[in-house]
């Protein structure tokens, strides 16, 4: 019984398109107040698995729950969600596009101005949808998925097609809203985007889940060094952290440290008399990580 | 289901394209009905043809001179506002916008069905006012009386080009459904209302009597019959005496309930893709 604690539980979830399948009997489980990275390729599947969570396709099997409840009338009572792009009425305004989503999901209007505001579109709420900017539709598209005030929310690759400070932007917003102990599923083919924002990753290639990491876990950082001689600072810094952790290439060593151990192990071998060229904290290894999970990223159709 | 046809009305009262629909409605039927006959009826003085042709102006005929367009061009715009209404939820992909806020797709259909239904309503009240009023302009210019029809006659006839229009714009949701877009779903009502009724009715019945008796089950010469009864003058596009007005009628509803159930079904069963 996940229940209350799996906020979204799929089993053996599967959507097949005459010969395709592109969902693939998926174990899914997000749990209650995380940010679960939905992580794949082009053609992966995560749309599909979005939208039959959200009921808009039907699965060809498997199971779904949402908030503990099975599809059906009310399912979606405390779950927002931003699929494949906003899609608004261009003819109204993004006040008025709001105002007609509240009566469909049967909310106060005064929600709509909260929600204006916490996607920062008050100032340009009663300028028609077809006159903003790319950031502003995803945005509302953001504010929508707000209306209900959700637990859930489902976002599908709510930064694509932003700048980076709209992404930064987009992504300082579902973090905070997460903050607030909303659990959010979020599909991204952005390794950076799922590492900065999410709690878990799943990654999904082929309509599999390949699978599913601790974004801590991968991010243990580790240092590159450029020292000269090499093998001396190879010795002063096993010395320091312990053999194990030290490795060669002939031209670097490579260090499992945390990043915030550079400085000191920087003076370390510089107190040593050794001449530090190149000292750089190395990325998490998801993207690795991904690549080896999923052959390759690409799938052949 | 209130706050959906709510949230519909928000949706489609600040439509221009609804608007301009309403305009050329407008402008089609005073110019049809009224203007062009007026213009010919004092170019040529005392011909044969012209005291009946000064009757369909005068204030007792309103009513069928101005549902007279519905078999066709006003049954061709009603169609335009249905795919409007329904297929543009498709061009513009936020019907999963809309239900993904309010997953009853049932809820959401029937909501849009009041609102075209709504819609048709005030275009055939507004045409009848129109009407009302020109009819009043021939008969002030023609010094004749001021005879108005019964409220009976009025309220049957405004519910005649009610049925009709509604009709055929649940014809324009019903294609916009099925064919999940705007632009086919125009094309092919026009298509059928502008030129395969026209070829059915002045080619094909006449050649073949299987289609003659066809044309008695097909909404737009049931929709001419119906008129037919109410005094639109017979030679407007479309209107001819095929049927009675009950038949009429019973096949206008039944096309009207079909086109509705058959599109909310298939908004149903299918994947929002
Ligand atoms: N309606 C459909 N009919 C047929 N095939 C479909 C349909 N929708 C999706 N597919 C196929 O299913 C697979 C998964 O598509 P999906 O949109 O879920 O991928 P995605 O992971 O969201 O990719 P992207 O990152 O490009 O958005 C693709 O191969 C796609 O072509
Ligand atoms: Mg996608």
């Amino acid at each position: 019984m996940g229940g209350m604690n799996s906020p979204v539980e799929t089993t053996a979830l599967t959507k097949r398109y005459g010969d395709l399948t592109a969902v693939d009997q998926l174990d899914l489980t997000v749990r209650a107040g995380e940010v679960y990275g939905f992580l794949g390729p082009n053609g992966a599947g995560k749309t599909t698995t979005l939208r039959m969570l959200l009921g808009l396709i039907r699965p060809t099997s498997g199971s779904i729950r949402l908030l503990g409840r099975d599809p059906g009338a009310g399912h979606l009572d405390r779950v927002g969600a931003l699929i494949e792009g906003p899609s608004f009425y261009p003819h109204l305004s993004g006040r008025d596009n709001l105002r007609a989503l509240a009566c469909h999901a049967g909310v106060g209007a005064s929600r709509v101005h909260t929600v204006l505001q916490i996607a920062g579109l008050t100032d340009r709420a009663k300028d028609r949808y077809n006159t903003y900017s790319l950031g502003m539709k995803q945005r509302l598209g953001l504010a929508a998925a707000l209306l209900k005030d959700p637990e859930l929310l489902i976002l599908d690759e709510p930064t694509n097609g932003l700048d980076p400070a709209g992404m930064a932007d987009i992504r300082a917003t579902i973090r905070r809203l997460a903050d607030d102990g909303r659990t959010v599923l979020l599909s991204s083919h952005l390794l950076g985007e799922v590492q900065q924002i999410c709690d878990r990753v799943g990654m999904i290639s082929d309509g599999r889940l390949v699978a599913e990491l601790s974004v801590s876990e991968l991010a243990s950082a580790g240092l590159r060094i450029v020292a000269s001689p090499l093998t001396e600072a190879h010795e002063c810094l096993g010395a320091l952290v312990g053999a194990d952790h030290v490795h060669s290439d002939g031209e670097a060593l490579y260090l499992d440290a945390p990043g915030d151990a550079a400085a000191r192990i920087n003076a370390e071998l510089v107190h040593s008399g050794l001449a530090v060229h190149e000292l750089r904290v190395r990325e998490p290894d998801l993207e690795q990580t991904f690549l080896e999970l999923t052959g390759g990223g690409r799938r052949a159709d | 289901m209130p706050t959906d046809i709510r949230a519909e009305i928000i949706k489609q009262i600040r439509r221009p394209a609804h608007w301009l629909l309403l305009a050329v409605a407008l402008v089609l039927t005073l110019t049809f009905a009224y203007l062009i006959p007026y213009l010919g009826l004092s170019g040529r003085t005392e011909g044969p043809g012209s005291a009946r042709g000064l009757d369909a102006m005068l204030p007792a005929e309103f009513v069928g001179s101005t549902v007279a367009g519905t078999p066709v061009f006003l049954g061709a715009l009603a169609v335009i506002f249905g795919v409007l209404v329904a297929g543009s939820e498709y061009g513009w992909q936020t019907w999963k916008t809309v239900f993904t806020q309010a997953p009853s797709r049932p809820r959401v259909f029937a909501a849009k069905v009041v609102v075209t239904a709504a819609g048709t309503l005030l275009l055939v009240v507004t045409l009848l006012a129109a009407g009302a009023a020109a009819s009043a302009a021939v008969a002030g210019l023609q010094d004749a009386p001021l005879d108005w029809p019964s409220p009976g006659e009025l309220l049957t006839g405004a519910a005649a080009g009610w049925l009709i229009t509604t009709m055929w714009a649940m014809l324009g949701v019903f294609l916009s459904v099925a064919l999940r877009g705007v632009a086919l779903p125009i094309g092919l009502g026009l298509v059928w209302l502008l030129a395969v009724q026209n070829l059915l009715s002045a080619v094909a019945a006449p050649l073949l009597d299987w289609i003659a008796d066809l044309q008695r089950a097909l909404p737009g010469p049931n929709a001419g019959s119906l008129v037919a009864a109410l005094g639109a003058p017979e030679g407007a596009p479309g209107v001819s005496a095929l049927t009675g007005a009950g038949h009429a009628t019973l096949v206008l509803a039944a096309y009207l309930v079909g086109f509705t159930l058959l599109s909310g079904w298939l908004l149903h069963r299918r994947d929002i893709t």
